[in-house]
This record gives structure tokens, sequence and C-alpha cells, in this order.
């Protein structure tokens, strides 16, 4: 080991400081090849004998052409330290990908850490910018390892830099572009994943003089970074996360924490090329153009139009409504109150890949050359991507994914390159893939070393787990479990038994998962990472592997298995006397459906013990729920559908509404009872660090829809608190008998999501839970498909003192980042349940056109858009023809949300019953869409 | 921030187990009765021991031992550009004057540096005391009573661990003086971060806030003479990197007893010797330094093989 030392010098906060930094240069660092006959440690090694070129990437490589490294036609790969700390520095995201292939054992990439090995080292020299420094360390490296790896094999530096090649060439260094590199290697599929320079190069203005139209400025230029700054500064310009309408791709906004409101971005042109999750400057427009812009239009510009979509569950995925202009008269001046703004520069992208298809377009003459195609990303947030490819043929039927490069501003669309094709579209496979990718789902089975943390099968609770002190015997109570039909991973299961003094026992059981997932293990890091499984309407994406969800976890009837129970001691009035918490061994006696369970308490003829005990148990669930709603809980309603699947070919068969029964309902009490009762316990104990779940009270503006279709129906909707919401929806009944039902769809799609969160984050008040109308809420009750309530089950273990707290509840800011990954999954979860239903749907739907009712319940200029109850779908409706927008024929009236013909034939007012017809179209080949028309 | 990455080195090119570079000249100060220079990577100590002698204030004088004092500094320039004012009466008095003088824009300002200076005040009176503690307990003071031995420790450089190589330049420099210890002090921190035990935190891997464990070990009694840590670390984890500074401690142990059996060959053939074979290293110890060697050789006689003396140590 050699020691050695250096000087740099740096600027922080604008003064100039001189600072010492020791380097160890060593000479324990390998070269990473098996072949290798002067390193000893081949731990690391992987770059193979039978390569015959190695490659040294440059920075610019790395940052610009990561989708054709993660392509398995790279290999040998070498990446240097002083590269990955440049990537790392630039673009975090793409070191991300680049650490993953460096992890990856599939791959060979190496790293070999040039800046701290005794031959490699190199010192700024006067004069010489860092940059400069950084190459000719790379080149350094390089011709290490060519003198290193002798004659046998070819080191070949890859740079984009045209002085870096000059210079390794002259060096004696053999370097090459990328492009060249690719093109030697004779696969031209691979020549599509490669980025295409900036459109200042040669290639591009071809390009343009081919498109002459697209030569002028299409938008304005962004603001220097120093001029963005001091205007930041200044408050002239405001910074914040763009956030499109998911609903409406021309509007778009900005959180804004220096004016404390939003600021709203209408099209494109002044969204001035930003994307998505960007975090941009704004500047605001003066007052008097703070205006609505088309909001009130289905259709808007371009072709792009509103689809046939579920029915959103929560304001969180519903769509964004604007403040409605209230211009019943004409004099009134339509400016909305809120600000709106303008683009001036962008602070950092969040460009990443993107899952879509390329527009249709006919087959240019001479296949097989360069064309350009536009792509539309199924996300309707992302603009068309313009991309070049060589196989359009090939691609034209696929799902393809696409990263973005650069947007400039003679381009109307931005530009980019293709990653990868998925498979066919309108195939069920590959329509779920995209779903998953596009919500970030991990459905890759698990790795060996996760598996390994499984105890060995077949399981069975053991002597040592019966003996064990913390453990309670519980296997002579009569347990059962009540579930959705077919259910493998039932994680949770009652008991209820009548005790002498007339009171009851009832006891929740939950499977332990953590006597099975301990922290630190890999089984943990994955279960963290995943935060819960999927259910997508074929298939089930588990958060933890099979054996331990379907059988050593799951509360199978007749065996022992290993629970965490809350046994309550009871009144007959429900009242609870005493908690306890333990873990325990139980045998389920039966497990049942929520069917089967309401059949045995309907028949009086059954008398027998599990019966008996569902009966008691109806009668406390139905106390504590009246209690529950008296308390100011809301029962809100969702249009959630079951399909029935062909289980041959996974199409589905059939599709309705999901019922709710009595017996679903009190097992749900029995839940949140549970969850409350431990939630009080951890708080208590660990009032720093519990992990909890809140409801955020909805604000006015979010029940702003809500009580406007309300007011226009004649009902009046009380929503100063969950309590008068409760009562005044209860109050709701009309003529029609699905007019409740309705009202509370409408009024769920109106609240946020509920959210986890670390109890030190936040004050005591802020912890309710609005809908449940619970001051405090956690989730406890199914460790099998939820992380969090793995975590509460070790929370809870801790808070009974038979388990240690594991370390990482002591840092609380990991705690939050772990709750705010388990809040961005959960949600990305149920974006995929909705993403799949409404793929089957889709499927449903094709070969199957059909007349129904549907509910309107939101007006456009041009039409409506109407809710199919029977199938939970939601979908405009267009009285005008496409084209002629609107043409004055029809006219709305906001106040009394009603859509009149001009001559006052026809009129359709909210909440209307049509009848409509399903059908799904292929407008574009390839591109199948779901299409209502009024009957 | 990432401190250890994926391959496993740190910032300067360190593995998490590793020191940095030590370096120690003993004798740096003629005017002491004994001296020292130590060197940790880039942290620099230097070490000055007068003693034992007279009790300068007599109402200090202990009866039945040696009264030990030490004083903490750090050079004006030891930092660089970071503005540690160093203890100084006269810069104190002069603000304070300011004070008077001045507009309520400028009292602010003069306030926090008086502040500042205040901090670090009390952060060199710590340091003394635990200085002074840690040596307390090696030195023999039973052996020496009514007399006083002043330590001086200056750091020149800071760049982190700067407590542990004041205690290990002091060892040095006792041991220079001759001064009868019951075993070598020797300190070491270390650290915990990125869920990884580092030894030996230089000044960027200290400023990240992580637990910082310094600990001074007698290593061949085994024992622990200081242990600091402020912040929290689950006491698992807290036991491997205390294990790990504790090992840090023996390898500097073992570092200045070669320096010293160096530094006695070269100065060899005075006028009292001995003869030494230390893991097969024949070494000549001059008188003064006998006293601690003795007993450092009494206690692992199996490492320490005495050939023959000549003499009786005196001092």
């Amino acid at each position: 080991m050699l020691h050695s030392k250096t000087f740099n010098k740096k600027t922080r906060g604008g003064r100039i400081q001189k600072l010492v930094r020791e380097v160890y240069l060593r000479d324990d660092i390998y070269c990473g090849a098996l072949f290798c006959k002067s390193c000893e440690d081949k731990s690391k090694a992987r770059l193979t004998a039978t390569a015959s070129t190695i490659l040294i990437l440059d920075t610019n490589v790395v940052l610009n052409q990561i989708d054709l490294l993660e392509n398995p036609a790279v290999e040998d790969v070498v990446l240097l330290s002083v590269v990955l700390q440049e990537v790392k520095n630039k673009n975090s995201a793409v070191y991300g990908r680049i650490r993953n292939l460096i992890d990856s054992p599939a791959r060979r990439f190496v790293v070999f850490s040039n800046e701290f090995h005794r031959d490699t080292y190199v010192q700024t020299m006067a004069g010489e910018s860092p940059n400069d420094r950084n190459d000719r360390a790379i080149r350094v490296a390089a011709r290490w390892y060519q003198s290193h790896l002798g004659e046998a094999v070819k080191v070949l530096l890859i740079t984009n830099d045209r002085e870096n090649k000059r210079k390794a060439t002259e060096e004696g260094v053999s370097a090459e572009t990328i492009e060249s590199y690719v093109k030697s290697l004779g696969q031209p599929a691979l020549l599509d994943l490669l980025v295409q320079p900036a459109s200042e190069d040669v290639i591009m203005e071809e390009v343009e003089d081919m498109r002459p139209s697209k030569r002028k400025v299409v938008y304005p230029e962004h603001k220097p970074m120093s001029e963005i700054t001091s205007g930041l500064t200044k408050g002239i310009y405001h910074q914040g996360k763009l956030r499109v309408n998911r609903y409406n791709p021309f509007e778009a906004y900005v959180g804004s924490e220096s004016i404390g409101d939003e600021i709203v971005i209408y099209g494109r042109g002044n969204m001035n090329r930003a994307f998505d999750g960007d975090v941009v400057a704004v500047e605001l427009l003066p007052q008097d153009q703070w205006h609505e812009e088309k909001s009130l239009s289905i259709v808007d510009e371009e072709d792009e139009e509103e689809d046939v979509h579920l029915v959103p569950g929560s304001s969180d995925d519903a769509p964004r409504t604007s403040i409605p202009v209230s211009s019943s008269t004409f004099d009134t001046n339509p400016v909305s109150s809120r600000p709106s703004g303008h683009v001036v520069g962008i602070i950092k992208r969040n460009w990443h890949s993107y899952c879509g298809s390329l527009e249709p377009m006919p087959m240019p003459a001479g296949s097989g050359g360069l064309v350009y195609a536009l792509f539309v990303s199924k996300d309707r947030r992302i603009p068309k991507i313009r991309i070049q490819t060589r196989q359009l043929d090939n691609l034209l039927d696929k799902r393809i994914i696409v990263a973005v490069d650069s947007w400039d501003r003679q381009s109307r669309h931005p530009s980019g390159h293709y990653v990868r094709s998925i498979g066919q579209i309108g195939d069920r496979d590959t329509e779920t893939e995209l779903v998953l990718i596009e919500n970030d789902i991990d459905a890759r089975p698990f790795s060996a070393q996760v598996l390994a943390c499984l105890p060995p099968l077949p399981w069975s609770v053991s002597p040592k787990d019966l003996n064990e002190s913390n453990r309670v015997d519980l296997r002579h109570l009569c347990v059962f479990s009540v579930d959705p039909p077919g259910c493998k991973d039932i994680d949770d299961a009652l008991h209820c038994t009548m005790l002498p003094t007339g009171n009851f026992e009832v006891g929740v059981h939950i499977a332990d998962v953590t006597n099975f997932v301990h922290p630190g293990t890999p089984l943990d890091d994955e279960a963290t990472q995943r935060g819960t499984s999927v259910y997508l309407v074929e298939r089930r994406i588990d958060m933890l592997p099979k054996p331990l969800t379907e059988d050593i976890c799951s509360l199978r009837a007749d065996v022992e298995r290993l629970a965490f129970s809350v046994i309550w001691e009871m009144t007959p009035e429900a009242d609870i006397i005493s908690t306890k918490y333990t873990k325990s061994v139980i045998k389920s006696r039966a497990a049942l459906s929520y069917v089967e369970a309401q059949a045995r308490m309907d028949d009086s003829r059954l008398v027998d013990p599990v019966t008996k005990d569902l009966r008691n148990m109806n009668a406390l669930a139905k106390i504590m729920r009246q209690r529950r709603i008296q308390r100011g809980a809301l029962t809100l309603a969702s249009a959630e559908v079951k399909f029935q699947i062909d289980t041959e070919t996974h199409d589905p068969l059939d599709i309705g509404m999901y019922q709710i029964r009595e017996a679903n309902q009190m097992v749900e009490e029995f839940m949140l009872a549970a969850n409350v009762s431990v939630a009080e316990k951890i708080l208590k104990e660990f009032p720093e660090c519990s992990l909890l779940r809140r409801h955020p009270t909805p604000t006015k503006e979010m029940l702003g829809p809500l009580l406007r279709t309300a007011a226009a129906v004649g009902l009046n909707l009380d929503v100063t608190s969950s309590k008068a919401l409760a009562d005044s929806l209860d109050r709701a009944v009309g003529d029609d008998p699905y007019f409740n039902k309705l009202i509370r769809i409408m009024a769920t799609r109106c609240m946020t999501q509920a959210v986890y969160f670390c109890s030190g984050e936040l004050s005591p008040p802020e912890f309710l839970h609005y809908g449940l109308a619970a001051p405090l809420y956690t989730h406890f009750t199914s460790p099998i498909r939820r992380y969090a309530d793995v975590i509460v089950h070790r929370l809870l273990a801790a808070s009974i003192g038979i388990y240690k707290l594991p370390t990482i509840f002591r840092d609380r800011p990991q705690l939050t980042s772990i709750a705010d990954n388990l809040n961005y999954r959960h949600r990305n979860a149920q974006m995929a349940s909705r993403g799949s239903v409404e793929l089957h749907t889709l499927i449903y739907f094709r070969n199957r056109p059909t007349d129904t009712e549907a509910r309107i319940v939101k007006m456009r200029s041009n039409g409506f858009i109407v809710f199919v109850p029977k199938f939970g779908i939601e979908g405009p409706v267009y009285l005008t023809m496409r084209g002629d927008k609107g043409g004055g024929e029809w006219f709305v009236d906001e106040q009394q949300q009603k859509i009149r013909k001009m001559d006052g034939s026809v009129s359709y007012s909210i909440l209307q019953a049509v009848k409509i017809h399903l059908e799904v179209l292929e407008p574009k080949p390839n591109r199948p869409k779901l299409q209502l028309t009024l009957l | 921030m990432e401190f250890v990455n994926p391959e496993g080195l740190r910032l300067d090119g360190r593995r998490p187990m590793e020191m940095r570079q030590l370096r120690a000249q003993i004798g740096a100060v003629a005017k002491a009765d004994g001296s020292a220079v130590f060197e940790m990577g880039n942290t620099k100590v230097i070490a000055a021991v007068y003693g034992p002698r007279e009790v300068q204030n007599r109402s200090q004088q202990i009866n039945d031992q040696a009264l030990v004092r030490c004083e903490y500094s750090m050079a004006n320039f030891s930092t660089g550009d970071r503005r540690r004012k160093p203890k100084g009466d006269s810069t104190n008095i002069a603000c304070e004057n300011a004070i008077f003088g001045c507009t309520n824009h400028w009292f602010m300002f003069v306030m926090c540096f008086v502040m500042a200076n205040e901090s670090i005040r009390r952060r060199s009176t710590e340091i003394s005391l635990v200085i002074r503690q840690t040596m307390e307990e090696c030195i023999l003071t039973n052996l020496m009573p009514r007399s006083q031995i002043d330590i001086y420790v200056q750091v020149l450089q800071a760049d982190g661990g700067t407590r542990s190589a004041c205690i290990n330049a002091a060892t040095l420099a006792l041991a220079d003086a001759g001064i009868p210890m019951r075993d070598l002090v020797t300190s070491c921190s270390a650290g915990f971060l990125n869920s990884t035990p580092l030894l030996d935190l230089n000044y960027v891997e200290d400023s990240a806030g992580g637990p910082d464990v310094t600990v001074g070990i007698l290593p061949k009694l085994d024992k622990v003479t200081l242990l600091q840590m402020d912040a929290k670390l689950p006491i698992d984890t807290f036991e491997n990197v205390m294990q790990l500074a504790v090992e840090g401690c023996k390898a500097i142990a073992n570092y200045i007893r070669e320096v010293s059996f160096a530094r006695e060959y070269q100065t060899a053939g005075v006028s009292t010797w001995l003869v030494v074979h230390k893991k097969g290293i024949r070494a000549h110890i001059q008188a003064p330094t006998l006293a601690w060697l003795l007993l450092d050789f009494q206690l692992s006689s199996h490492h320490l093989k005495l050939v023959a003396y000549t003499g009786v140590a005196t001092s």
C-alpha cells in the first residue's frame, strides 16, 4: 500500500479556499479480468477470457447511451471511478441504472477505481481544466489496461469527444466513437438505441431540409440559468414541480411555495417544452390573461381526446376541475381567480422512458431505411415523441419503450430514441406488462438470496414455537376466517367466545409474518421495496414469496399457524373492557367465503359453534358500526367491478359490480377495531417513530364539484365536518333508487387518499383519519400483502416488550422515506389494478357491443361524461360530430348543470339516466378504443 | 453522501478498517524534558512535557502523588480557512472594547464573534481535561509525590481525530521524558457512516455528523481509559464500532513502541542500557526510558525478553 497526498482548490460560497485532502494510492485494486494472471483477487472479476475487446467508456457515452449499455449486446465493459463520479454528479438516474448493471450478475461490467490505483492516478497539471484532467485520467487508465492485459485482448476506448479521441490515438490507445463501434457489431437493430446527437449536428439539418415546415421556431427560448436564479430571488419567477393534468394534457399546474398557490399553465406553448414532473421556473401572466382555456371542451387541440376509463376512486386519480366561471350573465368578465403563467426555464428535467406505441403512418418506400416516426405515450400527460428508427415495419404494431433525449425550439415534438419493444399491441400479456412498467411495479420473480431466507418446506409449527415464552397457545379456540372466495393469502382470522360473565372475548388473529421476515435480510429489503402486493384481474404480484403468502403465513383451515393476536373483552353492547396483544398459535376451524358466512348466518337451522359465533360477532359488529357512523364515519361507495375470468384463456367472461354483504362489513368492522387498538398501543409506546395512517380532511375546493352537482339537483350538502357530511349523505334520497349511491360515489371521488406517515413528523391533530372519523389509525391486519403492516407488527412486538425495536426505527428520516415509498407503491398498485381492469373491460367489450343505462356526471360544451354503473366505467358521449366543434348548436347551463339544444327541443341534465351503446372500435389500425354513443 | 463507495473505498482511498498514515518524531523541542510530534494523516500535533519538577503553586501540591497538568491549544493556522480562533485574552479584550463603540449591527456581529470564541475556549478546556485525566491514569503519580508534570499539546494541523492524536503525542512525549508509566496510553477514533464502521475519521468524515467514538486504552493491561461519543448509536453497533477503535489503538501502540525502540537504538551507548529482544529485533534502550519499559516488559514477558542489563534505572 502506498500513500500519497494531493492538493485541491475549491470554492464554496464564492470564496476561494484551499483544501488539502489525502489520497491513498493502492496496489490492491484489480483489473477485473478473469484471465488476468497478475491480479490475485478474482472475487469481483467479470471480464471473460473469450472477450476479444474490452471497452472503456467515456463519461458522455455513459450519460447519453445508457439504453444501449443496458442491451446485452454490450459486454465486457470497464467503468472507471472517475467516469462514475462524473455520471453521478451529472445525472443520478443514469448513475442508478449503471450501478444496477454493475451489480447484475448476468452482465460483465466491472468498476476500476483508477483514482486510487498507484499507476493510474493523475494529478492536475498547472492550467489544466478538471474536464481535461478527467479525460487524461481515462486515457491513462486505458493505456494501463492495455499494457496490463497484454496483446491478447484489445482495449478500446469509446468516446464521442473528438478531442479526447484524437489525443488517445496519438498516445497509442485505440479509440472509437460509439456509433462506429455499434456499426462494427453488425446488429442494425442496436442502432435504434443510439441517442442522436443534438440538433446542431449535421445529421439533423438534413432532416430539417426534408421537412421545411418544421424549421420555424415553435417555442420561446428558455432563460439562462443565471437569469432564472436571479429572477427567483427577486420574486419575478416562481419555482415548482410541473404536474400535467392527467385528463387534459394541455393544462398543467405548478405548486409554488413563493406565492402559496398553484399556478395554472394552459397550452403547450406556455408549458414551453416542460414535461410532467420537471422542476420549472414560471413567470405569471398579466391578470387579464388568467382565463380558462378550453377547459370546458372535451376535444382538445390536435386529435387527442378523452378515453373511456374506470371511475376514479378518489380525488387523486380524478380529473382536476377548475373553479367554474360564473358566466350566467354576459357582462361578467370570465376571468378566473387562479393565477396562470408560462414556463421560462427548466431547472431540473424529469425525463425517463415512456411506454406507448408509434403513431400509425404509411410505410415509406424502400423499407429498412432510416425513418422518423412519432411515438404516442400511453400516459396522456406526455407529448408525442419523435424517434428515428430503421425497423418501422417491425415496430408499428408493437408496444415500445422510448426515452427522451432533447427538445429544441424548432421542433414541435421532443426527440427520443427507441429502447425496447414489449410485444404486440392489444395482446393481453403485453398490455399487462405495460400497466406494470407504467406503474413502476417490479414483477420479476424473487431472487435466490430472497428465497434463501424462507424456512424449509414443508413447514409446520414446531415444539420450539410452542415453547416460546412469548407465544400463547390458542389452538383450543374456535377460530375461523372469512375472505373473498378463492382467497389463498388469508392473513386474518377471528374468534368470539361467550364468557361466563355474559361478556364476549373477541380475538383478531393476524398472520405472524414478522416471525419469518426478519429485519435486514434480503427478504425484508425486497418486501420494503415492493411495499405491497399488486392485484391485477388475472394475476397477483406478491410482496412476499409464494411459500410464505399461500402456505406458511396463510391462516388456512385445519392447520396450526403462528399468529399475532389482539384480544378484547367486550360487553354485549360492544364496549371494550380490556385489550390484550400477544403472539399466539392458532388452528383455524373453517376458512369461509363471504357468501358462505352470510349463508350460515342467514340459515336459522344451523346451530353449530362457528355459526353461533358468527351471529354473535355480527351483532357486535352492527353495534360497533352504528357507533362509528354516529361518530361521523363516512359510508362511501365505490364502483368496483368484478370479472369472471375464463380459467383457460384468462379472458373475461362476465363483468359486474362487486357486491357487499353483511359478512364483509362484519369482518371489516373488527379489522378496523384491531387497527385502531394497535395504533393506540404503538403510539403510546413510541410517540416519535410509529407508522400511522391518516386521511386528510378534504378542502372546500376539493368538495366543489360535489357541491355544484348537488346544488344542480336541488340537494343541500353540509360539508362542515365528516359527521355533517355523513348525515346529509344519508338524507340524500331521491325517487331514484340509485341516486344515493351515485352521490356517495361522487363524494368518494372528492376525497384524497389516506397516507402512511411517521408519527414524529406531524402533530397529533393531523393524525386524524377523516373517512373513518378515527383520531388514530394504522394498518396491522394484512402483513402478507402490505409492508406497512409488517412494520406495525414489529412496533407492536417491541411495545409489548417481546422483541427489540430494529435500529431503523431510530432513524426518523429513514422511516419517513419508507413511509413515502409505501405511499408511492400503494398508489401505483392501485393505478395498476385500475389499468388492468380497464384493459379487461376493453377485452370484454371487444366482441360484445352492448346497450346499457348510464348516468350523466359531468357537462361539456359538446357533450357530457357518463358513468356506467354496471361496468364501473366512465367516458365521454359526444352530442356533436367531432370536427365541427359544437357549432353553437348546444348550450351549456353551468348553474343548473344542463346542456340544451339551442332550439330548446332536447336537454340533458346532470345525473340524468340515458341509454347508451358500448362498442369497441378501431378508428386506426391496432388502436382499439371503447366508444360510447347515445341511443 | 456516500462515504464508502460500493467498491469499498472511502473518499480518500482507504478501506473502512484502515488507518491513516502514522508518523512520529521524538524530541522535537530541545528545551523540554520530553517531546514528540505525532501525525495521523494530515492531523499533526506537537507535545512537550516538563517534569517531574517542583510544584509552582504550592497550594496545589499533593503530598502523596504528582500533580499532572495539561494544556491543549490549537495553532491559529491549524485549520486553514476555517475560522477557529484560539483562546487568547488579547482578542477577547479587543472585542469587548469594540462592543462599546459600535452600532447595533456591529454589536450583533461582535457578539457572535465573542460567543464563537467562548465555545472554542470551552472546547479547549474540555480537551485539556480529557487528556489530563487519561494521562493521569497511566502515570505512576505515587512514585513522584510533591512534584508536578506539565503536558503541553498543540495542534499544528487539524484534519479530524485531533483528540486521539494529542493523546498519542502526549504518550510519546511522556515516554521521552522518562516518566514512569503503567503502560502506554494510545487513542484512536472510529465512526459509523453508511452503515459501516469506519476507523480513524478524517475531517470530511467527521463533519458528516455521524457518531464519532474516541477510545483510549492501555494496550497491555487491556483497559479502557477514555471513551467518548456524542451521538446515539444502537448498542450492538456501538460494540462493533468501539471494538474497531480498540483495534486501532493497538495498532498505534505497536507503532509507538517501534518508534521508541528505533529512537533508543539511535541514541544508544550513553551510560546504562538494556538489550532487549522484541520479535527478533535487537534494541538498545537508554536509561530514562528504562523505567516504563521495565514495566512494559514485566506485563508481557512473552513478547519482550530481557537478555541482560548492566544498570538500574534512575530518574
